[in-house]
């Protein structure tokens, strides 16, 4: 099987994202309207009924499936897929979207990810019971079981934590579309209330509700619908097992992202990923979260993160900016729309139009998520012709 | 020969002083009482009491449980069949629940050596728990405590054996908890002492004197059960009981565990008990009954047992009054916790293997350990060649840890962790632990515990327990308890 058989076969021709925040008086189908409207004007795409030939759209909270879109987006006798993968829902619905058009079946398909977590009454996530032997369920308290290993092994703390955050909040008051749009401090940072050691308020994302879209289409089509056409360079999903029952985990990184870095880069050409990628939206649920990812996704050393961190490499200033748009710190984490979200990003990042956080030239950019507990990582390269 | 072959105790850890029940502050040293967490009830505390009587021995020559307590967390299911999954007996097991009266655990105790004289059973397991309320700030809240006991029954290595019993009925409303109430109930104390307890006790006491014709003086030991600290030396007194010979009843320590208090004293005395030595235990409620046991050369024999000094001496203070209300919860919370639709009985039922008895599997082929059970696995990816392998009585270390802020808890945070057990990793509570004291590589042991109340009904699974008083590295920062 070739690797590279992907690349630059599947072009993102539109990109849309709806206002990310505590959208009380929107339903998922008006955040979903936006999303996509806005990425069927970016395409040039003036009758959906007619050019949208296939949906995969991704949610975690929907209780209504593959319905929710089609109806939001009266989109009938074409094929409407609902994928649900964790927190990897948007990028695995843009993966299947993908390789819909690179199999021949479909020309023009849109990817939906979306979610509405502020309708369940609830500020933070769930405590999750769905098992006697699971307890206690909270994103946090498992995210957060890789603190006390890579602490001591590698002599990281909050402070390198508390960093991220940082970065984070400032590049988030530069994305129109953020929720939080507040500067803070390593000092406000650490004093934040405790959530789950060494996660204090400000190591988690925000709790949001959102809707993104993006329009591919075959690439020798590309030039019709829009005049800068994105090109896909990899994407792919790896499953990973239980990291809580694993027994050969050694809780110093999250398997998966490890391994679909591997299969990635191998699609995409890339053999020096911090050199060869310019830009990156990486999975930050929790500050822990990006810290490891900046590791196995080859950004930098097993145990080196603290030091990059320290030298500023992925602030916006940096030579390999991470969350550009504040991330899921700053847009919050409506599940199925997270993946969605940072293809947008990364798509006004190539095309030049990310305003005052633009990075100059950039022409190569990763998106990655990981989802369950974690259980499995969707990484996807898109980048300039 | 038939009696007591093995005895184990368990008293909660936490001790809440009596001082703060009438909102003053606790002394250290002062009269206190041992009092069930949140995550604890009769079933969790009669596992902890059960897995310390059979320490060393071999479960599979149990055959019989009988449970007795008046704090059953269940009105209609049967505990002594969930006790007996969660010590992972085996299945022809007969079970049977003894409840209503206080004096129901040396009930259960003379029926399983009843049936053992009779030939009907082997070696019956007899466990005392109980876990009862006084209605907050009462004069009963201030003399119970929580606590459970174990006995094994058997005839072969009797260390006690039972001479002689005597029991008296009586009907007499002086202490009582009526359908769907949470606290018991005591007519006024004078009466329940001049026309129950005191005369009650004496007549079973004398009767079973009269039997055997001797007196309280060829006892080296007598347990009396009592409501409280003064009806005790009372009912002593009018036994003529001499000061040496009556077993200390641990006021102001345990407080009166219920069914469990008259056994409990009886472990206590076994503690201390020389070959030769004659015991007598009396226990009251609607009527009285009382045992005699004759101590055997072979209690030299048995092991060190965890018994009611060694679970004395491992306590921690609770801060608060409220805080013991919340964990009892008394107090108002906003969390529901059992609002939700429940857990399917279905899953429950298929994982009691997994959930109640802490069973992992071991592969035939690779040999590797794995945690619950499933069918391909996870380091050869053989299918289905397992032998199941007990972990509840295997150590633990902590492989890794946080400490959840988020998780309900009436004293956060809870300590949760990844343990490694004969190799398998287990996602798991630790409980009994300060969050200063967890680091990597503590070793921790299994306790059975309320894991929540999803369904409105309490569910069981197993938390770790730092194991005797190790301490680990602390967490550097101080920020883990603020």
């Amino acid at each position: 099987m070739s690797r590279e058989g992907i690349r630059d076969k599947v072009a993102i021709v539109g990109a849309g994202c709806c206002k990310f925040g505590e959208n009380w008086d929107q339903s998922p189908s008006d955040m979903i309207v936006d999303a996509a409207y806005e990425a069927y004007a970016d395409a040039g795409i003036d009758e959906p009924q007619r050019q949208i030939e296939a949906v995969f759209t991704g949610s975690l909270y929907t209780t209504k499936g593959p319905l929710e879109c089609s109806d939001a987006l009266k989109l009938f006798n074409i094929p409407v897929t609902m994928v649900s993968n964790y927190c990897a829902t948007g990028t695995d619905a843009f993966r299947c979207a993908v390789m819909a058009i690179a199999s021949g079946m479909h020309d023009t398909v849109l990817v939906v990810g979306y979610d509405k977590p502020k309708d369940r009454g609830v500020s933070g996530p769930s405590v999750m019971m769905d098992g006697v032997r699971d307890l206690p369920k909270t994103p946090a308290g498992w995210f957060s079981l890789c603190a006390a290993t890579y602490f001591e092994k590698y002599g990281a703390g909050r402070e390198d934590l508390a960093r991220i955050a940082v970065k984070n909040h400032h590049n988030g008051t530069l994305a129109p579309k953020s929720f939080l749009k507040r500067e803070i401090t390593v000092e406000e940072a650490l004093k934040g209330r405790m959530i789950s050691w060494p996660f204090g308020l400000y190591d988690c994302a925000a709790q949001t509700d959102g809707a993104a879209a993006v329009v591919l289409t075959r690439a020798d089509l590309a030039k019709s619908f829009s005049d800068a056409p994105v090109m896909v360079k990899g994407v792919t999903l790896r499953s990973g097992p239980n990291p809580q029952k694993d027994p050969t985990n050694d809780f110093l990184s999250w398997k998966p992202t490890g391994w679909a870095a591997k299969d990635v880069y191998a699609q995409a050409g890339i053999s020096n990923p911090g050199k060869e990628i310019d830009i990156a939206q990486v999975h930050d649920c929790f500050t822990l979260t990006e810290l490891l990812s900046y590791e196995d996704l080859g950004f930098c050393e097993k145990g080196s993160a603290k030091e990059h961190i320290a030298d500023g490499r992925f602030e916006l200033t940096g030579d390999l900016p991470v969350n550009t748009d504040g991330g899921l710190k700053t847009f919050g984490h409506p599940t199925g729309a997270t993946g969605v979200r940072m293809l947008y990003e990364n798509v006004m990042q190539l095309r030049g139009l990310a305003g005052e956080r633009q990075i100059e030239g950039a022409s190569m950019a990763l998106s990655h998520n990981i989802g369950g507990h974690p259980t499995a990582c969707a990484i996807a390269i898109v980048g300039l012709p | 020969m038939i009696g007591i072959t093995s005895y184990g105790a368990y008293i909660p850890p936490t001790r809440l002083a009596l001082a703060t029940i009438g909102g003053r502050p606790a002394r250290e040293g002062g009269p206190e009482k041992a009092v069930a967490w949140n995550d604890e009830d009769a079933i969790t505390m009669a596992v902890s009491a059960g897995l310390a009587c059979l320490q060393g021995l071999d479960r599979a020559e149990v055959d019989g449980l009988l449970f007795a307590s008046t704090t059953h967390p269940f009105r209609e299911k049967q505990a002594a069949a969930l006790i007996g999954r969660a010590l992972d007996l085996r299945r022809d097991l007969r079970t049977a629940d003894y409840g209503g009266s206080l004096r129901a655990g040396l009930s259960a105790l003379r029926a399983a050596g009843d049936a053992v004289k009779a030939g009907s059973s082997r070696n019956v397991l007899v466990i005392a728990s109980d876990c009862r309320m006084g209605a907050p700030g009462s004069a009963l809240e201030l003399n119970f405590g929580d606590g459970a006991v174990a006995f094994l029954v058997g005839e072969s290595d009797v260390i006690a054996s039972l001479e002689e019993a005597h029991a008296v009925s009586d009907e007499i409303l002086d202490v009582w908890r009526s359908d769907g109430e949470d606290f018991s109930h005591s007519w006024e104390d004078r009466f329940v002492v001049q026309e129950g307890y005191t005369p009650r006790m004496v007549e079973a006491v004398e009767g079973l004197l009269q039997k055997t014709g001797e007196g309280v003086d060829d006892f080296a030991r007598i347990a009396l059960y009592a409501p409280d600290k003064r009806s005790h030396a009372g009912a002593a007194r009018a036994l003529r009981i001499a000061d040496e010979r009556l077993q200390e009843p641990f006021f102001g320590r345990l407080g009166n565990t219920g069914v469990a208090f008259a056994p409990m004293q009886l472990a206590a005395a076994l503690e201390s008990a020389r070959p030769g030595d004659r015991l007598l235990v009396a226990g009251y409620g609607d009527g009285a009954e009382a045992l005699s046991f004759a101590v055997s050369d072979a209690i030299e024999k048995l092991g060190e047992r965890d018994g009611v000094d060694a679970q004395l001496a491992r306590r921690r203070s609770v801060g608060s009054y409220d805080s013991y209300l919340k964990a009892r919860g008394l107090g108002t919370t906003e969390w529901q916790g059992g609002t939700d639709p429940g857990l399917s009985a279905t899953i429950h039922f298929r994982e009691r293997d997994d959930d109640l008895s802490l069973r992992g599997q071991k592969c035939r082929k690779c040999s590797a350990v794995q945690f619950p059970a499933q069918r391909v696995c996870e380091t050869c990816f053989a299918r289905d060649e397992f032998d199941a392998i007990r972990l509840s009585d295997k150590r633990a270390n902590v492989v890794t840890y946080t400490l959840d802020f988020f998780f309900p808890n009436p004293n956060p945070p809870t300590v949760v962790s990844i343990v490694e057990v004969e190799g398998a990793r287990i996602h798991l509570q630790i409980v009994d632990c300060e969050p200063e004291q967890v680091a990597l590589g503590m070793p921790v042991e299994f306790v059975f515990r309320r894991i929540h109340q999803v369904g409105g009904r309490p569910n069981y699974y197993w938390k770790g327990r730092p194991i005797g008083s190790w301490k680990g590295r602390p967490i550097a920062e101080k920020e883990a308890t603020q």
